[in-house]
């Protein structure tokens, strides 16, 4: 498993490719403060300007496959930082710059829009989208604890100050819960971080993979390290910060943090299991017992959620136990079912990142257009913002993984890997969460078709906004078919190296 | 020779035209029409061309992976030729019907949108080349109707389409638990690659058989086998084109249509019979034609009369492939066309006494024959096919059907088939008795409920003529079903194919 990380590494980084890190790191730091400065009124700039780490990470990418997995160390003073990018993360690095790229596109337009965007918060937006994709970037590329500390809580406290941005008393009160439970998160990783320097005195994932020995060290390490993990990831039962947080945030940052802070911390704990408990499989059937507790029970909140935003948020949680099933299938299985359940679970975080993404934004069109938040006021809603409900419906297709969507190749693949691991009863968690997404959605869909709606004041929101929610919705679309394009370099990283 | 282009191209022609219709203007129903009908045009060739091809001994493929060891496959054989041809065909006539049909009311572009959706899913289904494409397509089917079934958007199309969805959807997961359970076992079979499973051995017959009955069970809901069938009545509440076409080629062909390709393309014939699956088949068609039937002579509208019809009708293409031997399997693929011709000319005439006179009870048609006389001739057609009398579609279906039960060694299913066209007759021929023979408002007794007077002929040519022309057909398909092309005689081909292998 760690070699498919790309955590053994023999070979000397090609020429160039250090430069090309720090430009992936730089970068959308870098663009951030500019945004400040610029503060764009319109989305193409950001678009434009955002395909720049874009375009980094595909010459990086192909450094990786002519050369197999790229590894630096990186010495300050003291302290040395492992850094390395295989296939994986540079295809999470290209994740993370598509949604966000969206997220910055659709932003300029919707804060015109609401209306309580004070000029005060507004000059912050920018810096702090930058750092949280920058704070991303390390947390794909750190191949150590200290460097992936650095860059959780980096991303945790960006993400708090973008959940604070709206200035309402909801979003303030939501925002704070949020930090400190990002803050317990962040520091029952550290004790763990702490515990395994003190007992084996290195930091580096290869180098701890080498001298660790399973004992009770490890195993509370590990337990620390995952409590705090699955808090930031709001895995089941520690995901009661999600819903309010995203129903008073502004829809790009919900959307952002949906799609791509949360998968952080689940990418981080995953790996570290992978790296210091490999055989750990009854833990890891705990892992998978959580996740499934997290489909029904998110899926069932979302089913009655009274609110639109509250669908969206409470699918997050449901959805997120899907990765979390990627422990049991993964952890101490033969490889035949690994190997499949490995693809199963990266394409499914790119799935509901995009999907996920797609749907916050169309939500956000649908409550801007209309001025309601719940879900019974939709009524009348399909004939009047079709476009809205098309990127919403395309989206809704790859959650509730029915093809053709990446949603449902990557449940494909779990389910395949479940029964090839012999592992039944996620068989019945996967269906059971495919029949309560298929539930709550089609309940937003019901309420859209009512013809005899009364109507209400309603502003139809710019196209572009509608074209970007319709773009994302379609990748995650087109994505199902195109699979094997970027499971294939998955493929070929594993083999290399 | 392989043409890889020509099934894409087919499915791209539907598939193509639904952005196009989205990106038109609600108003722009002209640009609209013309938009769908010479797409449904270009498909008919681009099917007819296959045929041709087909003919000549061409094979057509196209196909890519889509994640390792999953292939995404289109492929044209003899059986999904057939059900493209049925498809692209009475794309044209609904079409045009719905054209019709339609005139002023609101949303339209959602309507033919999602419809031309449908009808790609359809293709789809009709050109997979292994359950996997089937899969896609066959779920893709389900979302594009939903909205066509909560189309008028009143509480009871509504509550009709949760249910459609509640069915449909569990129906296609438990169909993707057993697909991915049989590719796990041996991987991705590709149609017609019958050894792949023949060749495991006794060892798997158990594990097998319960693969097959769980996907039955998936593909039994679309296809309404009872006790699945119950979101096909109440999804009568659709417009008359979208009723039309699910009964006669989308939806519940779909699933009529997978359980062919199970039995013949993934388990193949003898095996389906080693494992005694094939009587399973024979006991479920068996009591859900008779259940249709009896069920059918209860209802007093007439849709919902067509309705069960169609729950009964639809399983004698069960019928007929579960009968072990040519004859059976004959009668299965042919019914699979004729039951689409006929059907769909009732839904259309249903639609046009609707549309003009306002009718939805039986009661009300006293007389109709005098005022729509073409209506009422092509109804008439259809229900003497349906009942099974010489020389429409329908004696055809069910003198091969009787056939294959002598041939399989299986007298007591002619009982069945005598019982079901009794039952047929008791249910339409009251129907036809009142249209032809009863004095109605045209007489001077009583008025219609709403009538409407739609165009210069009886109703609007846009109803009257595809009514007309499925008519005819249905008719034709029995008069010839000796000539070349025609369905018994494709019917026939895929059967030598199947048993002379």
């Amino acid at each position: 498993m760690i070699e498919r990380l790309g955590l053994l590494v023999f070979q000397p980084a090609q020429p160039g490719s250090g430069w090309a890190v720090i430009l992936l790191v730089g970068l959308p730091l870098l663009l951030g403060i500019l945004g400040a400065i610029c503060r764009p009124s319109r989305g193409w700039p950001a678009v434009f300007l955002g395909l720049l780490p874009f375009m980094v990470a595909v010459w990086l990418l192909q450094r990786v496959r002519e050369h197999g997995v790229q590894a630096w160390v990186l010495e300050l003073g003291s302290l040395t930082l492992h850094w390395r990018a295989d296939a994986l993360t540079l295809l999470l690095f290209m994740l993370t710059q598509i949604v966000a790229l969206a997220s910055a596109a659709y932003a300029p337009a919707y804060l015109r829009a609401v209306e309580d965007a004070s000029k005060g918060s507004l000059v912050w937006l920018w810096p702090l989208l930058g750092t949280l994709v920058t704070s991303l970037s390390l947390i794909w590329l750190a191949a150590d604890l200290l460097a992936l500390y650095i860059g959780l809580e980096l991303m945790g406290l960006t993400a708090v100050g973008l959940m604070l941005l709206p200035g309402r008393v909801e979003a303030l009160a939501a925002g704070m819960r949020y930090l400190l439970l990002a803050l317990v998160g962040s520091l029952a990783f550290l004790m763990g971080v702490t515990l395994l320097l003190g007992a084996w005195g290195r930091l580096d994932l290869v180098g701890l993979a080498a001298v660790s020995e399973p004992g009770p060290v490890l195993w509370v390490a590990m337990a620390l390290l995952s409590g705090g993990l699955l808090l930031k990831a709001a895995a089941f039962p520690l995901h009661a910060w999600l819903a309010p947080v995203h129903a008073s945030a502004w829809t790009p940052v919900s959307a952002l943090h949906a799609a791509l802070v949360i998968k952080a911390s689940f990418f981080i704990a995953l790996q570290l299991w992978l790296v210091l408990v490999p055989d750990a499989a009854v833990a890891a059937r705990l892992v998978g017992g959580m996740g499934a507790a997290a489909v029904i029970w998110g899926g069932l909140m979302a089913w009655r959620a009274a609110k639109l935003k509250d669908v969206v948020a409470w699918s997050t949680v449901a959805q997120l136990g899907y990765l979390l099933l990627g422990f049991p299938l993964l952890i101490g299985t033969a490889s035949v079912a690994a190997d499949i359940a490995w693809e199963g679970t990266w394409l499914q975080l790119a799935a509901h990142s995009l999907a996920k993404a797609a749907m916050f934004l169309a939500a956000g069109n649908l409550l801007l257009a209309t001025g309601v938040s719940r879900v019974a006021d939709l009524a009348g809603a399909s004939r009047r913002f079709p476009l809205s409900l098309l990127s919403f419906g395309i989206a809704a297709i790859s959650l509730i993984g029915l093809p053709p969507s990446a949603g449902f190749t990557a449940k494909w693949l779990l389910l395949h890997a479940a029964l090839a691991a012999g592992q039944w009863p996620w068989l019945v968690v996967l269906a059971i969460g495919t029949l309560l997404s298929a539930a709550y959605v089609f309940r937003v869909f019901r309420y859209s078709f009512i013809e005899d709606a009364p109507l209400h004041d309603y502003r139809p929101v710019p196209w572009g906004m509608d074209l970007i929610a319709l773009v994302v919705a379609s990748s995650s679309l087109l994505l199902g078919l195109l699979a094997e394009w970027p499971l294939a370099l998955l493929r070929l990283a594993g083999g290399a190296s | 020779m392989s043409q890889a282009w020509l099934p894409l191209a087919t499915l791209a022609t539907s598939l193509l035209v639904v952005p196009a219709i989205f990106a038109l203007p609600e108003r722009a129903w002209r640009a609209r029409a013309v938009l769908n009908l010479s797409a449904a045009l270009v498909k008919l060739a681009l099917v007819a061309l296959m045929v041709v091809g087909f003919y000549l001994g061409h094979s057509f493929e196209f196909g890519f992976t889509v994640v390792d060891g999953v292939r995404f496959l289109l492929k044209v054989d003899a059986l999904g030729l057939t059900f493209a041809g049925l498809s692209s065909l009475l794309w044209l006539a609904t079409t045009i019907y719905a054209i019709g049909y339609l005139e002023d009311s609101p949303n339209r572009k959602r309507f033919f949108g999602f419809f031309s959706l449908c009808i790609a899913s359809t293709v789809g289904i009709s050109l997979a080349g292994n359950l996997f494409t089937f899969l896609l397509f066959y779920e893709l089917l389900t979302l594009s109707t939903y909205p066509l079934v909560v189309h008028r958007g009143h509480p009871r199309a509504l509550a009709a389409g949760s249910l459609y969805l509640r069915y449909t959807l569990t129906g296609g997961l438990v169909l993707l638990l057993g697909v991915v359970a049989l590719h796990a076992l041996v991987g991705d079979i590709a149609f017609g690659d019958r050894e792949v499973l023949a060749d495991l051995g006794p060892d798997y017959h158990p594990l097998l058989f319960g693969l097959f009955l769980v996907m039955l069970l998936g593909l039994g809901v679309k296809a309404a086998l009872v006790p699945l069938h119950g979101w096909l009545p109440r999804a009568m509440v659709a417009p008359a084109p979208v009723s039309a076409l699910l009964h006669a080629v989308a939806v519940v062909k779909a699933g009529a249509f997978g359980i062919v390709r199970l039995v013949y393309d993934v388990y193949g014939i003898d095996l389906s019979f080693e494992l005694g699956l094939l009587t399973v088949l024979t006991v479920v068609a068996t009591i859900t034609i008779l259940y249709g039937s009896i069920r059918a002579l209860a209802q007093e509208e007439l849709k919902p009369r067509l309705a069960f019809s169609t729950v009964s009708q639809v399983s004698y293409i069960v019928l007929g492939i579960s009968l072990f031997g040519p004859f059976g399997t004959i009668a299965g693929l042919v019914h699979l066309m004729h039951q689409g011709l006929m059907k769909v000319t009732l839904f259309y005439c249903a639609g046009n006494y609707a549309e003009e006179l306002g009718i939805h009870r039986i009661d009300e048609l006293d007389g109709a024959g005098r005022r729509m006389p073409l209506t009422s001739l092509a109804f008439t057609v259809g229900a003497l096919g349906m009942i099974g009398l010489p020389p429409v579609a329908g004696f055809v279906s069910k003198w091969y059907l009787g056939l294959g039960a002598v041939q399989a060694g299986m007298p007591w299913v002619i009982a069945v088939l005598v019982t079901s066209s009794l039952l047929n007759a008791a249910y339409f021929l009251p129907i036809l008795h009142r249209l032809w023979f009863r004095p109605g408002p045209e007489h001077g007794r009583g008025e219609w409920p709403e009538e409407r007077h739609l165009g210069r002929l009886e109703t609007s040519g846009w109803l009257l003529w595809p009514t007309a022309a499925t008519a005819l057909f249905s008719l034709l398909a029995g008069l010839l079903a000796g000539m070349p092309f025609s369905p018994l005689d494709l019917a026939a081909i895929m059967a030598t194919g199947e048993y002379l292998r």
